[in-house]
């Protein structure tokens, strides 16, 4: 099967207005005679099921949590990224455009990324029109902050919970078409496989998580909306429940998988304290808008920090090594994450890491508390300071925080053309659960943007393309494909019940992820990949040997949701390691230590790996086969990033 | 400088940081949990005790319960079933009513924020679901909270369709307005207003979500609409009335503050007088 990414012929800023004018349209009448399904209620979700049913389709819409406000996106903090340059700071749609091609390392489509920045500007509007309360200035219009990556002020947001924000107004949208009665919501119910017939996707396969009936449901199309597999990791800022299972059930019936070793590390985390630590939690990348990042200039130092021998604030500024700013003059604490955060990796690699651990480095804001006050540093970061202390009991106005990367996104996911559609007809990915704008590494502030432009504005237009190509007839649930895909998840459920070994599942999820932060984390080489593939393999094998899974299927069962959420993970890890193996560049955020230039920043080889890596599922234990989409530069210089 | 290859990518290094991590957090407090358990809606709960050891004070609440779940799942038990998702205090999942208190005896903080270290050595601790008509048990601890979805389904929205709205800054805002408006929708709808309510009553989270609309020039159109559609949802789906005691308030994670309600019964009152001024106009057109 060769890959076929329908990216429109034409100019660059035209390609979608075209491509618009190009697509099918489904007859106003008409719509209400298909039905959509949308799994997944974060912000391209909510919104994709909000735009569809108010174009008159028949939505029915999913989530595991317990109400569609809860989605992972209600997290995010820092803000969404808009070319609207109300700031007069150079700001444009092109820049934007440019801004997020290169920080994805040119790993990404110049026609997708293109359309991401056009349609950016609308989405700040529908939001405000939503009554979401962004955060403004005193002549009351909309503020904008500056975020890493980028050299003007483009990032809308409020306070330190845009995405609450954001995620509150797609949920009202939703809301409104479902008192319309044109979206059926489904909440604590998780799909468990894509039923196909005759090639397409037809429907789904769920549990409802209260009391585990199994269930089938139909429809023209089937859009996967359910977020990234950060948590392949086990530690990461991704909530709880997040996870790879919608996706990697569409990938077993045909979907292939884009990019799965790409994840963003991101620079600002709060630092693990224990083995009991079951997430953890991020710390705004805007807070690298006024907080330094330094480390003790030796490890002699950093020792005697690290026993309490001599006090952070009482280290002198000539013992300080600002690390960003020394090595990044015009980027400063601005850099890209992937570039932060290996920089934080090196300096504890030096030893000259600090708290209790030695795996952190301070993010200081005393010179900002002194230039502009206490009080408009709480009035800019105040809940993210709140949190801190809450979470470390240490007060970040009086001493720097620690910070240490941890796993944050995923830009890898389901591949998808330009309509967003998978390899399998009629099967959509919108959101962080494709891999289609970020390339090698997500700018921050950019997936926000991304999710609500899937479901906004894309989705409406080339959804209806599919559909009116396939026409209206009902979808045969009769056709033994239900009847057959429902038997299988029921084995599966099955087989996981059975399982009465002696090691909980949380204890396989845990050693998972410290193979895949050690050997496949910030920096990866092809000695430690190929032993991480080996002990996944092995871990894998040993899961359905020794795990321990409680109960029944017919009750609310935590155990067997998470089972089901661990096994896929385990077959993820093992694809995540061949993708990365494959990849002998280093890129974005993807740092392969056999490919790096003398000053030891990421050395991309453009010549041999300049496309998306899209992997075919053939059968269980079985490897899979790789298919390439060369990418095709034509607006864009390749060059080395530099933020020198 | 480069990177190299020997940092930590033998086995026997990353071990070694394990082990560090594993002395960290080896933690030395013992509790006692009396925990509420309930197989289902239909049958009648108890409390069990269940002895948490070695605990740390760095762990979260959560991360505790999560110890104990270990150890029970070891021994071939259910374990204890709680609502989570974020565990950074603002999907509003985590509920969970510890020694008498909505997400715990700090103020301002959900579940999931809660820190061992509030608690000390030999302590005995109660957990409790949320408690109300409305908030149905499913299992042990986690409650259905869909009421507060259809509540908002009846109204909590600005109709506005995708696409052919106004730029951003075509209304300016003042600052005051929006500060106040984004205070209101800081709410995370997690429901520890109606468990710390002695009338089970919603008025708290519905007020906010009211008041976050009628302070936007966006919210003005359905202004009156909103708060009668909203109120009669709240009433329809069993909630207690408010008796003016301020324990929402007080338990409240995101401090939202009882002038919401003085707000929305403001609402709510002149959207019936309104009405009934609209009628009046009716009737007098047609006469
Ligand atoms: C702590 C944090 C802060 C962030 N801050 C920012 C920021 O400031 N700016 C920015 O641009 N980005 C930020 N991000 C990234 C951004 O929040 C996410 O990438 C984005 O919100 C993902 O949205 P989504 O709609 O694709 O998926 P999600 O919001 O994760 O939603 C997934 C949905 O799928 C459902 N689901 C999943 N699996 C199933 C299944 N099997 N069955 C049924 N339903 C299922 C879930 O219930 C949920 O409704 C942040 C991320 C984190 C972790
Ligand atoms: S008002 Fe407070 S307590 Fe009530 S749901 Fe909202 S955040 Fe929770
Ligand atoms: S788990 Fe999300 S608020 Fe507590």
């Amino acid at each position: 099967m060769s890959l076929d990414a329908k990216i429109p012929a034409g100019p660059l800023a035209e390609k979608w207005s075209k491509h618009k004018f190009n697509l099918k349209l489904v007859n106003p009448a008409n719509k209400r005679k298909y039905d959509v399904i949308v799994v997944g209620t974060g912000l391209a979700g909510a919104s994709a099921a909000a735009s569809l049913a108010e174009l008159g389709y028949n939505v029915k819409a999913f989530c595991f949590q317990d109400s569609p406000r809860r989605a992972h996106s209600i997290a995010a903090q820092g803000g969404i990224n808009a070319a609207k340059n109300y700031r007069n700071d150079g700001d444009s749609v092109y820049r934007l455009f440019y801004d997020t091609i290169k920080g994805g390392d040119y790993r990404a489509r110049e026609g997708n990324v293109y359309r991401l920045a056009e349609v950016s500007v609308n989405i700040i509007d529908q939001c405000v029109a939503q009554g979401v309360p962004f955060a403004r200035e005193y002549g009351g219009l909309l503020d904008n902050r500056s975020f890493g990556g980028a050299q003007v002020s483009r990032t809308f947001y409020a306070r330190g919970q845009t995405g609450q924000q954001l995620l509150l107004g797609a949920y009202s949208a939703l809301n409104r078409q479902i008192n319309a009665g044109k979206v059926k919501m489904y909440t604590r119910t998780e799909m468990l496989d894509v039923v196909i017939v005759d090639g397409k996707a037809q429907g789904i396969v769920t549990r409802n998580l209260k009391d585990g009936k199994i269930e089938t449901h139909s429809g023209h199309a089937v859009l996967l909306c359910t977020g990234g597999y950060g948590n392949v990791f086990y530690l990461s800022t991704n909530a709880m429940g997040c996870n790879v299972t919608a996706a990697w059930r569409a990938h077993k019936r045909g979907a292939f998988f884009g990019n799965p070793c790409y994840t963003q590390i991101h620079p600002t985390c709060i630092p693990v304290t224990g083995d009991h630590q079951s997430k953890l939690t991020l710390m705004s990348e805007s807070l690298r808008n006024d907080g330094r990042v330094w480390a003790p200039k030796t490890a002699e130092l950093s020792q005697k920090l690290r026993k309490g021998e001599l006090k952070v604030t009482d280290l002198k500024e000539e013992d300080r090594d600002y690390f960003l700013e020394r090595k990044y003059p015009s980027f400063g604490n601005l850099v890209p994450r992937d570039v932060a955060s290996r920089n934080a990796k090196e300096i504890v690699d030096e030893g000259r890491g600090v708290g209790g651990s030695g795996v952190a480095v301070y993010l200081d804001f005393a010179e900002s508390i002194s230039r502009l006050g206490e009080d408009a540093v709480r009035a800019k970061y105040g809940n993210l300071f709140d949190m801190y202390y809450q979470i470390t009991d240490e007060n970040p106005y009086e001493v720097p925080m620690r910070i240490y990367p941890a796993v944050h996104y995923t830009m890898g996911g389901l591949w998808v053309d330009y309509n967003l559609m998978t390899t399998v007809q009629g099967l959509y990915a919108l959101g962080e659960a494709n891999f289609s704008d970020h390339g090698a590494n997500r700018l921050g502030a950019s997936a926000l943007m991304q999710g609500l432009a899937d479901g906004y504005f894309v989705i409406p237009y080339t959804i209806g393309d599919y559909l009116a190509t396939i026409g209206p007839k009902p979808v045969d649930t009769k056709h033994p494909a239900f009847e057959q895909t429902k038997k299988e998840v029921e084995e599966r459920i099955n087989k996981l019940l059975s399982l009465k070994g002696n090691k909980t599942v949380d204890e396989y999820h845990r050693e998972l992820g410290l193979i895949m932060w050690e050997y496949c984390g910030m920096a990866r080489s092809e000695e430690g990949l190929k032993k991480a593939k080996g002990l996944i393999h092995n871990l894998r094998a040993d899961f359905w040997k020794n795990a321990i899974v409680i109960g029944e299927n017919e009750e609310f069962n935590s155990s067997l949701e998470k089972a089901g959420r661990v096994a896929d993970f385990l077959e993820l890890g093992e694809l995540m390691i061949d993708d990365a193996l494959m990849r002998h560049e280093s890129c974005g955020g993807h740092f392969r230590l056999e490919s790096q230039t003398e000053e030891g920043e990421a050395k991309r080889d453009d010549e041999n790996f300049a496309f998306v890596a899209a992997w075919e599922y053939k059968a269980d234990n079985q490897p899979e086969v790789l298919h390439k989409e060369e990418l095709v530069f034509e607006n864009v210089h390749l060059t080395q990033r530099s933020y020198k | 400088m480069r990177f190299e290859v020997l940092n930590r990518n033998t086995t026997q290094d990353f071990r070694l940081r394990t082990t560090d991590f594993i002395k960290m957090s080896n933690g030395n407090m013992n509790l006692t949990l009396k925990v509420w358990r309930q197989k289902n809606a239909q049958t009648a709960g108890k409390f069990v005790n269940y002895k948490a050891e070695g605990i740390s004070p760095d762990m979260s609440f959560l991360e505790m319960l999560d110890v104990v779940n270990e150890g029970l799942i070891h021994k071939g038990e259910d374990p204890i079933h709680f609502d989570h998702d974020c565990r950074e205090g603002i999907c509003g999942m985590c509920s969970l009513y510890i020694n008498g208190h909505p997400h715990g005896p700090k103020r301002a903080i959900t579940t999931c924020q809660l820190h061992m270290r509030t608690f000390h050595d030999g302590e005995t601790v109660t957990i409790e679901p949320w408690r109300a008509g409305p908030f149905p048990v499913i299992k042990d601890l986690a409650v259905d909270r869909s009421a507060f979805d259809r509540i908002q389904q009846a109204g909590g929205y600005v109709s506005v369709n995708t696409g052919g709205v106004p730029d951003a800054n075509e209304i300016a805002i003042p600052k005051v307005i929006a500060d106040e408006a984004f205070n209101s929708a800081t709410c995370i709808g997690c429901g520890a207003c109606v468990a710390a309510c002695k009338n089970a009553s919603a008025m708290l989270f519905v007020s906010a979500k009211i008041k976050q609309f009628s302070l936007l020039p966006q919210g003005q159109p359905e202004r009156y609409r909103r708060v009668q559609s909203m109120v009669a949802q709240m009433d329809a789906e069993g909630f207690g009335s408010c008796t003016n005691t301020g324990a929402c308030e007080a338990e409240c994670p995101k401090e939202i503050k009882l002038t919401n309600i003085a707000g929305m019964n403001l609402d709510y009152f002149s959207a019936k007088l309104f009405r009934q001024e609209e009628l009046h106009e009716q009737g007098h057109g047609e006469g």
